[in-house]
């Protein structure tokens, strides 16, 4: 299988996809020349003016013709430069995209794909650095998938582009160079499927998007006390794959859920309402950053991000 | 014009006011619920700008929508359902009025939040323009949606596109209940397409010929790859903006001064009396069988099993 890098893999993804369907366009600012993180270089030269395609800073209106083009029969990928972005879209995505299908009384769906960069730890300060999942959490007709691997952020890229619905795919920033085998031409990684990527008997650890290696890290620290971690993925947000989460917890009757955002509102919310729905015996905690903005400064951002042994502590208190 | 083509013209006028008439009623009867835009007096912008579409064009219209619909063709039997809440709705009573979708007519949708309709056209165009079906799309839009961030960022990107898109407004000088110029910079709004570069026209709206002929150059535009256009059509809502509002905010003599150029009556006026007589006895007939039919049809099953997303 080819190393790739999660950055080399969304651009593969969408490469793929627009090679098998030529109604995949491409819309956003400086996806020509290929963004600032560089996720989309190659891409006009190989497809074209007419299907990858520079947009002005209007974020709203080229979500919202996209919404409208993918009503027309188009498969719109769009990219909005930073999750904190999506505040400016979010009347087009919950008004318009994801009531359609419904709403039209399933004249037609609206096949679109909402593509992001979110996460701390590149010194971009509050409003460049956040995982705004809960702006979006809990719309109805919404699927939000969140990539922690290269793999899947290939996969989950293919999956959203051929979902007849509208997902918005967070990409974590500090993921972007990671390194991982990618199958080429693959298949994708279904939408509503989380991965356990360690077992372990003893507490359940559930994380997303970057989130997930410091989760993988305090499974090693709790492994040296021999405490044995099971560590999922959770992979897509939104709907969320209780099975996986209420299955793991019923063996190990303890959760500590791993969030790069906020407290409260966000998904370790939801995962811990899952759990606890599926079994009410579960003794949780979860692990978040502050109740703040993030900050700019090198050594406040970086204590606002959860780390391995904050993770280790919160499960080691379950008792 | 030929006297047929007037009396379509009137017809398709005529179908609207009554529709919206008899709303106004079913809702003083507590018959349809929750909340309604209706647009008696506006009638000449929609009628006029989508008889010259073709099939595949694509309309986004407003909460205000009602006309747009039956301008398009949209079964009124089934606009009074959808209203009524009923299972034949044209969204199966899930919709309502203002989030009525007929894509069979072209109708991709009416938009409840003000600017919603600019942009879904705006998709359409960029589809048309991308794949090269040689269709074009128009957006209605009040006066109140030119100050929405949609209205600025959509022309801008139609207009750097050329996107084959009319614009229209339908100016009825009142955003929701405040006065155009109180909230309006500039007082006028075709010069704001000017800015972008986008052919603009100030269109009488309740002269049903002269916006059909300002449509019939967008759309010519549109389609020789001229790109978008705007039409400042100046109109009057002869209710207030809601259910709740009587429009009593306006002076009498606005009113009366605009009732006085009621665009039924001015078409009426180019037609024989007895072509009148026999539109006006059609259209009061076809309306009372579609509120009939839509009036027996059941309420839709709540518990039939419903999924917010296509799933194969």
């Amino acid at each position: 299988m080819p190393e790739r890098s999660y950055r080399e893999a969304v651009r593969d993804g969408i490469a793929e996809e627009m090679e098998r369907d030529s109604s995949v366009i491409l819309l956003g600012e400086d996806v020509e020349p290929g963004g600032v993180f560089n996720a989309t270089p190659g891409l006009v030269e190989r497809f074209g003016k007419d299907r990858v395609i520079d947009m002005p800073i209007s974020e709203l209106a080229f979500t919202g013709a996209a919404f409208g083009a993918a009503v027309k029969g188009l498969r719109p990928v769009v990219e909005i430069m930073f999750g904190d972005f999506l505040g400016l879209v979010v009347d087009t995505l919950v008004n318009q995209s994801s009531k359609y299908w419904y709403l039209s009384n399933e004249q037609a769906s609206v096949p679109l794909v909402v593509r992001s960069a979110v996460g701390a730890g590149g010194r971009f300060g509050a409003c460049h650095s956040q995982t705004p999942t809960g702006w979006l959490l809990g719309e109805p007709g919404l699927k939000l998938v969140a990539p922690a691997t290269p793999a899947d952020a290939k996969g989950l890229i293919k999956a959203a582009i051929r979902d007849e619905n509208p997902v918005v795919v967070f990409e974590h920033k500090v993921l972007y160079g990671r390194k991982g085998g990618v199958p080429e031409n693959g298949e994708p990684t279904p939408i509503g499927r989380a991965a356990i990527r360690r077992t372990g008997g003893d507490v359940t650890i559930a994380a997303a998007l970057a989130a997930v290696e410091t989760a993988l890290a305090a499974a090693e620290e709790l492994a040296a006390d021999g405490i044995e971690a099971e560590v999922i993925d959770l992979r897509t947000l939104s709907p969320l794959d209780s099975e996986t989460i209420v299955g793991s917890v019923t063996q190990t009757g303890r959760l500590v859920v791993v969030e790069e955002g906020p407290p409260s509102g966000g998904y370790s919310a939801e995962v811990v309402a899952t759990a606890v729905e599926g079994n009410g015996g579960v003794s949780v905690r979860r692990v978040t950053m502050p109740n703040l903005p993030i900050p700019f400064s090198g050594p406040l951002e970086d204590a606002a991000v959860p780390d391995a042994e904050a993770v280790a502590r919160a499960a080691r208190s379950l008792g | 014009m030929e006297q047929r083509e007037l009396e379509r013209l009137y017809a398709a006028m005529l179908r609207t006011r009554r529709f919206e008439d008899t709303v106004h009623l079913l809702f003083l009867q507590n018959e349809i619920e929750g909340t309604t835009h209706l647009c008696q007096g506006q009638e000449a912008v929609s009628v006029g700008v989508c008889d010259v579409l073709e099939p595949g064009d694509t309309v986004a219209a407003t909460y205000r929508g009602h006309g747009a619909c039956l301008a398009m063709g949209v079964d009124p039997s089934r606009l009074f359902a959808e209203l009524l809440g009923r299972e034949t709705g044209l969204n199966g009573g899930r919709g309502g009025s203002m989030n009525v979708v007929d894509l069979e007519h072209d109708v991709i949708g009416c938009f409840g939040i003000v600017g919603g309709s600019i942009a879904a056209a705006t998709g359409a165009a960029l589809a048309s323009n991308l794949t090269g079906d040689g269709a074009a799309a128009v957006a209605f839009f009040g006066d109140g949606a030119v100050n929405q961030a949609y209205f600025h960022e959509c022309l801008n990107l139609a207009a750097v596109r050329r996107l084959p898109i009319v614009y229209t407004c339908e100016n009825n000088l009142y955003g929701e209940w405040t006065p155009l110029e109180k909230v309006t910079a500039g007082g006028q709004i075709a010069p704001r397409a000017d800015a972008y570069g986008i052919p603009a026209s100030d269109v009488d709206g309740n002269d049903v010929l002269a916006v059909r002929e300002a449509a019939e150059e967008a759309l010519a535009r549109a389609r020789g790859g001229g790109g978008p256009t705007f039409l400042e059509c100046r109109t009057y809502r002869h209710k207030g903006h809601s259910r709740v509002d009587p429009g009593k905010y306006r002076p009498k003599e606005e009113v009366e001064e605009w009732l006085a150029r009621d665009p039924l009556p001015r078409l009426a006026e180019r037609l024989a009396p007895e072509a009148v007589d026999r539109i006006d006895k059609a259209v009061e007939h076809e309306i009372e069988t579609a509120l009939e039919e839509a009036r027996t049809a059941a309420f839709p099953d709540p518990s039939r099993v419903a999924s917010a997303t296509k799933e194969a």
